[in-house]
C-alpha cells in the first residue's frame, strides 16, 4: 500500500494549485460515473480469465482459483467484460445510487 | 567574465548558471546551438544535468514537465514548428502547474519554408498561460533565463523567453557571465509544493468534473496576475547583485515625445538609434519597448502611453484577420484609461525582412502626417 498524505481542501485559497489527487489512487475512486454495472452469474462462469484480459481499467481481479471479482471502485461499466465474456456470464445492469 | 557570444549559447550559459538539472530537446534551425552546447556541457561534466534526447518537440516539453513534476529544474528550447507541435503539452505544462522555462527562437511559421525572424509562432501560444518575455540583446537573454526560473518557479508557471531568429540568435555579442556562487545566492533550489514521490504518492492532473475545473482556472489567472509583482521583486532584486535590470516594459524618453513607438525584440535596438537620430533634428520621439508580454504589463503601458499624442506600433507579426498582435494588446490595455492617444498599427518585417532605421523613419513620418488613426498599415509593402 504506498503511503500519501491525505489533502483536504474548502475552497479555493487552500486547495493546491495543480490538479493533484487527494490521496494515492487507493483512495482516490473513480466509479462514480459509472451508470451501467457489470455483475458475474457465477453459476454461469468457467474462470477462462477472459474478462480480467480485457478490462482496461483494470477493475477485475483474479481469486486464487482464478474466479474473476469485479472492484467496484474502480470499475467504470464500460461493458467490455460481458462484450467479451465466452460464456455469457456478466450482464450490465442500471446502477442505483 | 566577459565574453564574445552568439544569443543562442547566451541561452545556454543562463540555462547553465540557472543550473538545471534535465534539459529535453530535438533539434530545429535557429534554435539548434542552444542545446548543442548544453549537450557538450553535460558531456564534459561542466554541468551536472540529465540530457534527454527525443524524438519530438512535443515529447521534449512533456520530458521537461515530467521532469519539473519530479521536482527538478527543467530547460528545453526551440523555434517555429517545434513550438506549434509543443502546443498541447504548453496547455499541459501550465495546467499542471511545472515552471519549466522554454527558449523559443522567433521564426516564421510555413508555408513556404522560413527560418528567418517573425513573431506569429510564439504569438500564436499567447491565450494558454504560459508567461513570454522578448529579449533585445544576448545579455538580456542571459539574464532573463535566471529570472524567468526566479518568476516561474514563485507562481508555478512555465515561461518562455523569446528572441529573433539570427539578429539575436546567430549574432555575436559581448555578454557579462556573472559569478555562479552570486547566482546561486539569488536563485535558490526548486522545491515545489507536490513533486512526484514515492513516499507521498499522488496523482497528477487527473480527471477533474466541473466542481473544481473553474477554481484550478481561476488559480491560474491570480498566479499569472501575482506573477506581475513578482517579475519586478525579481528585476530589481537582479539589479541590486547584478547590477542590470530591465523592467516589464521600458521607457526610452518618452517623458516629452509627442509620439511614442511600441516596440519589442530586436526592433527596439533599431529604434532607438533612429529616435536619437530624430530628436536630433528636433523631433520629440519615444520608445515604450515591451518585454514581458505575459503577464501584459497594463499598468506600464496605461501609465507611459497615457501621456502620448499619437503612438506608432510596430508588430512583427499579424493576428490575420485583426491587425498586429501587439497593437490589439495596447488597444485593449488602454480602452477603459483615462487618457486614450491615438494609435497607429504597423505590420513590419515579417519573414525576417529587415526593420532598418528608414524603416522607423517612415513610420515616423506616416504617423507625423496622418491625422486618422489606422490600424494596419503593410511597410514596405512592394507594389
Ligand atoms: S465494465 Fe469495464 S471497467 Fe467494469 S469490470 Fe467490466 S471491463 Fe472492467
Ligand atoms: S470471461 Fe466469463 S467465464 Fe471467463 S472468467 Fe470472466 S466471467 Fe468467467
Amino acid at each position: 500500500m504506498p503511503k500519501a498524505k491525505k489533502i483536504v481542501w474548502k475552497g479555493v485559497d487552500d486547495m493546491p494549485e495543480m490538479a493533484v489527487s487527494l490521496s494515492s489512487m487507493r483512495v482516490n475512486k473513480t466509479a462514480s460515473w459509472r451508470n451501467l454495472k457489470p455483475v458475474i452469474d457465477y453459476d454461469k462462469c468457467k474462470p477462462c480469465g477472459i474478462c480480467w484480459k480485457f478490462c482496461p481499467e483494470p477493475a477485475i481481479l483474479l481469486k486464487e482459483d482464478g474466479s474473476p471479482v469485479i472492484d467496484y471502485d474502480y470499475c467504470k461499466g464500460c461493458g467490455i467484460c460481458a462484450e467479451e465474456c465466452p460464456r455469457n456470464a456478466i450482464t450490465m445492469h442500471r446502477e442505483e445510487r | 567574465m566577459r565574453k564574445l557570444m552568439m544569443g543562442n549559447h547566451a541561452l545556454s550559459y543562463g540555462a547553465k548558471l540557472s543550473r538545471v538539472q534535465v534539459i529535453a530537446a530535438y533539434p530545429i534551425t535557429p534554435q539548434t546551438q542552444v542545446v548543442e552546447l548544453l549537450s557538450e556541457m553535460c558531456a564534459n561534466g561542466e554541468l551536472d544535468a540529465k540530457f534527454v534526447k527525443v524524438e519530438s518537440e512535443h515529447s521534449a516539453l512533456a520530458a521537461s514537465i515530467g521532469a519539473s513534476a519530479a521536482g527538478t529544474r527543467a530547460f528545453t528550447a526551440t523555434s517555429s514548428q517545434g513550438l506549434a507541435l509543443m502546443h498541447e503539452m504548453i496547455h499541459w505544462a501550465v495546467g499542471a502547474r511545472t515552471p519549466v522555462v522554454l527558449g523559443n527562437i522567433n521564426r516564421a511559421m510555413a508555408p513556404p519554408w522560413s527560418i528567418w525572424t517573425e513573431q506569429n509562432d510564439s504569438l500564436s501560444q499567447r491565450d494558454t498561460g504560459i508567461m513570454q518575455v522578448y529579449c533585445e540583446s544576448n545579455q538580456e537573454v542571459q539574464d532573463t533565463v535566471i529570472q524567468s526560473y526566479k518568476v516561474a518557479e514563485k507562481v508555478l508557471l512555465p515561461c518562455m523567453l523569446v528572441l529573433d531568429a539570427f539578429y539575436l540568435s546567430h549574432t555575436y555579442e559581448p555578454v557579462d557571465i556573472p559569478e555562479q556562487k552570486l547566482v546561486d545566492k539569488y536563485l535558490p533550489k526548486f522545491n515545489p509544493p507536490y513533486k512526484l514521490d514515492p513516499d507521498d504518492v499522488h496523482a497528477f492532473g487527473g480527471l477533474t468534473d466541473a466542481k473544481w475545473y473553474y477554481e484550478l482556472r481561476y488559480k491560474i489567472e491570480s498566479a499569472i496576475e501575482r506573477a506581475r509583482g513578482e517579475w519586478r521583486k525579481a528585476d530589481d532584486e537582479f539589479g541590486e547583485i547584478f547590477g542590470r535590470k530591465y523592467g516589464l516594459v521600458e521607457d526610452y524618453k518618452c517623458e516629452d515625445a509627442d509620439i511614442m513607438l511600441v516596440t519589442s525584440g530586436t526592433i527596439t535596438g533599431t529604434a532607438r538609434v533612429t529616435v536619437d537620430m530624430l530628436r536630433d533634428e528636433g523631433k520629440k520621439i519615444g520608445i515604450l519597448k515591451i518585454r514581458v508580454f505575459r503577464p501584459f504589463p497594463t499598468d506600464e503601458v496605461r501609465d507611459i502611453l497615457g501621456g502620448a499624442k499619437k503612438v506608432a506600433c510596430i508588430d512583427r507579426n499579424i493576428s490575420f484577420g485583426q491587425s498586429g498582435v501587439f497593437f490589439e494588446e495596447i488597444k485593449s490595455a488602454l480602452y477603459n484609461s483615462s487618457h486614450r492617444p491615438q494609435i497607429w498599427g504597423y505590420i513590419a518585417g515579417l519573414g525576417g525582412r529587415d526593420v532598418t532605421p528608414d524603416t522607423i523613419r517612415e513610420i515616423v513620418k506616416r504617423t507625423e502626417e496622418s491625422d486618422k488613426p489606422q490600424e494596419l498599415i503593410w511597410i514596405g509593402l512592394k507594389k
